[in-house]
């Protein structure tokens, strides 16, 4: 076993465009920047980047910590000196998406054209688009080819669309516990989540940054819908059961059982931190994604295009985005002559295990990565 | 093992330079690998134990995990040139099942399996044992094998099932056997393919 070490402390850094950026929408934004963070070096064939694509709530900070706040990349037990996304081989970049509220330009920022807070009139903003963006900030350092993208979930989604939009710059795709677009169920809950943030009073038409005010009840309460979708039944069931605040049912409205506390804590938590107006866009991002739409819904008609190489992981008890889904990726691939392996791993989590370090999950990825030619 | 070497080139023989293939139970993918080395094939396989797919992927093949006793129902029909099952047939529940699947995805399929009736196992009953061999080498108790069936037993299920036998190879260790086949080899090696509409 290799010793498995931290980044250490990471600083981002941002990119600015003034090229304006076309988008899948037929909305232009003007100007943008993109907040990202590296780990290790490029080489000096500059063939060992890796870019790590994220997903609803995900930022550019991957691995490492930062400074001041010690907070922890989101995806650190995969990233970093002898980890299976091994730093000391891999330059590897996290960029913080267009729409996104980490420092990347989105609704929170400063509309240029009006001096004022872009909020609802922020263009949508499509995987596609993020691709676009992403491939610009390569340019930008001077990444001809990928030798891997990597994401998960909606990062997943934007791993499988790079071999599509930029077919020649993709050696290596890893998508992990994704699926080629979203079904009506999954749809259902991102509507319901965007329908608590917008029927918030203090939404504002998207514009309550001029009011002073956050709709933290919908962006909460978005939160908790989600959150129940990337746990399993199962592992809500061990962790919390029909666990009682109070020894036995007290008929009232707050927290009683174990799971409600846990709910409203963890939809509280995200309101404290993520804007509304990007959960918006992201879950509409999520929504439209669907690389077969425009041939007619056949996906393997649309991945003629790809050259990449593909690993596609599921996980046994995620229904959000189960494994049924990945594999329709996996045969379409198969069936464009494509090289692909697929694995459902077996761990109780849910929609969420793809963030955890379970040993048949990193084992998988790590062979697959050592493998990986820079 | 050893005696996979003489297995491995009598399915080498049967394919065809750059074909598609599928690996049905490929294990920790040395069949597939061999397969590209020889005959340039683009290669897939089909295996459920973690282990193995965690090998596969470190060999570099490409692997699919699923349950193939569920059937192959995401692959599409015909599109692979052999689709092969090497000394796994004995260990599947679905047998006919899986054998119509192969058929069914595949343009001909190849099939290995360790002869019930091989001599030295009917030997092994008339002592009063179940046999264990190079080729059944577990217990009773702990074997994999759940079908046990012979050369003759195979026959008379692709003559049922209206499966055309293209070719069929037979072998002690790495011995060909032409004379008394269900006698005296232990291994059998299949290439078969969907029997022609009848005309009369």
């Amino acid at each position: 076993m290799k010793e498995q070490q931290s980044v250490g402390i990471v600083v981002p850094q941002t990119a600015h465009f003034s090229d304006p950026l076309p988008l899948k929408s037929g909305g232009v934004l003007p100007q943008y920047d993109l907040v990202y963070e590296t780990y290790g070096t490029l080489n000096a064939a500059r063939s060992n980047a890796v870019l790590v694509c994220h997903a609803l709530s995900g930022s550019h900070h991957v691995a490492g910590k930062h400074a001041d706040s010690g907070a922890e990349g989101w995806w650190d037990n995969l990233v970093g000196p002898g980890k299976p996304l091994d730093t000391r081989r891999f330059f590897v970049i996290g960029v913080n998406n267009l729409g996104g509220c980490y420092g990347s330009s989105g609704p929170n920022c400063i509309n240029p054209a009006t001096g004022k807070p872009w909020g609802a009139d922020f263009p949508f903003v499509t995987v596609e688009d993020w691709v676009d963006a992403q491939a610009r900030l390569a340019d930008r350092l001077g990444i001809e080819r990928f030798a891997a993208v990597v994401g998960g979930s909606l990062g997943g989604m934007q791993a499988l669309s790079w071999t599509l939009q930029y077919p020649d710059r993709v050696a290596h795709a890893l998508v992990i516990a994704s699926a080629p677009k979203l079904t009506a169920q999954n749809i259902a809950f991102n509507e319901v989540a965007r329908q608590a943030i917008l029927k918030d009073p203090e939404f504002h038409g998207g514009h309550y940054y001029e009011h002073g005010v956050v709709p933290t009840r919908g962006l909460a309460l978005a939160r908790m819908i989600g959150h129940i979708t990337y746990l399993s039944d199962d592992a809500m069931g061990q962790k919390f059961g029909r666990a009682l605040r109070h020894d036995k049912p007290v008929f009232s409205y707050d927290v009683e059982f174990e799971i409600e506390s846990y709910l409203r804590y963890q939809g509280d938590k995200f309101a404290g931190f993520f804007d509304a107006n990007t959960y918006l866009l992201t879950t509409k991002a999520l929504d439209y994604y669907d690389p077969a739409f425009d041939y007619n819904g056949d996906l393997v008609a649309a991945l003629g295009r790809a050259k990449a190489d593909y690993l596609v992981v599921s996980f046994s008890t995620d229904w959000r985005f189960a494994p049924s889904r990945s594999r329709e990726i996996v045969y379409a691939l198969m069936h464009s002559d494509r090289r692909v392996s697929y694995t459902e791993i077996d761990c109780p989590a849910g929609h969420d295990s793809f963030l955890l370090d379970d040993p048949q999950y990193h084992g998988i990825l790590r062979a697959y990565i050592d493998n990986i030619q820079v | 093992m050893s005696f996979q070497r003489y297995d491995y080139d009598v399915i080498a023989n049967w394919i065809e330079p750059g074909e598609r293939i599928l690996d049905l139970g490929c294990g920790d993918g040395s069949l597939l690998r061999y397969l590209a080395e020889v005959r340039q094939v683009r290669g897939y396989g089909v295996e459920k134990d973690p282990e193995r797919v965690l090998a596969c992927a470190r060999n570099g093949i490409n692997v699919i995990q699923i349950d193939m006793e569920e059937g192959l129902a995401g692959f599409d029909d015909g599109f692979f040139d052999h689709v092969i099952m090497s000394l796994s047939l004995q260990a599947m529940h679905n047998t006919q099942g899986i054998l119509k699947e192969m058929l069914r995805v595949g343009r001909e399929a190849v099939v290995s399996f360790p002869n019930f009736a091989y001599w030295r196992h009917r030997q092994a009953i008339l002592n009063g044992h179940m046999p264990i061999s190079k080729n059944l080498p577990h217990q009773w108790y702990n074997t994999p094998n759940i079908r046990f069936f012979t050369i003759a037993d195979f026959d008379d299920l692709c003559a049922q099932e209206g499966i055309a036998i293209h070719e069929r190879l037979a072998f002690d260790e790495d011995k060909v056997i032409t004379d008394e086949p269900n006698f005296l080899a232990s291994v059998a090696l299949y290439r078969l393919g969907r029997s022609e509409p009848s005309t009369g």
